[in-house]
């Protein structure tokens, strides 16, 4: 398996995240958003940070960056595409997942560890994390984490079993307390929460390595049954 | 030359935090007759059309493409010639 780490302007969790895939001997580059082919790659992660300065909205600018049609172009393809945090916001943004992520609802930055439910614990993002050994502790910072979409899409989510993460509690008025979703395929994750942060006992947490070891797992399958 | 002034704001379901934060503001400044606020965008883009009508496609063009999110922004605009 080979993963890209797409930096942004303004990208600020890429070596996180480059850290946490090389801890578990996964071949990573970080590659620019000037990058306008990611065949090489098995999987495509948008780290967390503030690319382009979060002007006009988290991500809208991100969106339209020269890598985002090689992105968009490996989701279709059905390779795994994880945003996480800011990433998750271009992922939206890009048209990739649905619904927006917005101010929190009391505005302001929240830095915190948090305890997350695992709603689907059947996704190549989560199949090696048990329903009953929940809730995982994961670290957030985001100040736009508010999670909505309209009422329809919520109920497709769930009867699609595209809810793969729920804060178990109120955290920032996200609809439902939804934390992370995929797309109807399930190839294509967004979350706020940042499981590259919870790899490493010397940093305090590490209920994030199931996000990762689901994701070797499911790679892995997918080679066997080829 | 066209000179676009584009208003965006939440649509009415969408809760605005930071509107709701400044009405707080305003009632404690004690004009309690405020009853709403909403905080939006404001943008000038000045631009080339061959005309009138041209020039306010084009508005709408790139403001649905950029300027809001369809989950929950709307907006108007007033277009210029300068």
């Amino acid at each position: 398996m080979k993963a890209a780490v797409v930096r942004f302007p303004g990208s600020n969790c890429d070596f996180d995240m480059y850290y946490a895939l090389t801890d578990f001997n996964i071949e990573a580059d970080i590659v620019s958003e000037k990058t306008q082919d990611l065949s090489e790659y098995d999987a495509i992660f948008l780290p967390g940070g503030f690319s382009y300065g979060d002007y006009l909205r988290s991500g809208a600018v991100a969106r339209f960056a020269p890598v985002m049609a090689a992105v968009i172009a490996a989701a279709e393809q059905g390779k795994i595409v994880v945003g996480i945090c800011n990433g998750f916001q271009i992922l939206t943004e890009a048209g990739l997942l649905p619904g927006q992520l917005m101010a929190n609802k009391v505005p302001g930055f929240i830095c915190d560890t948090v305890p997350l439910l695992i709603e689907n614990d059947a996704s190549v993002f989560t199949q090696v994390y048990a329903k009953q050994q929940q809730p995982i502790m994961i670290p957030i910072a985001h100040g736009e984490g508010r999670y909505y979409a309209d009422e329809q899409t919520i109920a497709e989510l769930y009867a699609n079993h595209q809810v793969i993460f729920k804060y178990q509690t109120d955290v920032n008025g996200s609809v439902d307390q939804i934390a992370g979703i995929t797309n109807r395929t399930g190839n294509v994750l967004g979350m706020m929460p940042h499981p590259e942060r919870a790899v490493d006992a010397l940093l305090g947490a590490t209920d994030g390595r199931g996000f990762f070891k689901s994701i070797i797992a499911s790679l892995a399958l997918e080679v066997v049954g080829k | 030359m066209y000179l676009a002034k584009i208003y965006v704001t939440y649509k009415q379901s969408i809760l605005d935090p930071q509107g709701e934060v400044i009405k707080s503001a305003l009632h404690r400044l004690d004009y309690q007759t405020v009853e709403r606020v909403n905080q939006g965008k404001y943008f000038e883009i000045m631009f080339a059309a061959d005309n009138e009508s041209a020039a306010a496609a084009e508005v709408k063009a790139f403001t649905e493409a950029l300027l809001i999110n369809h989950n929950t922004e709307t907006y108007r605009f007033e277009l210029a010639e300068v």
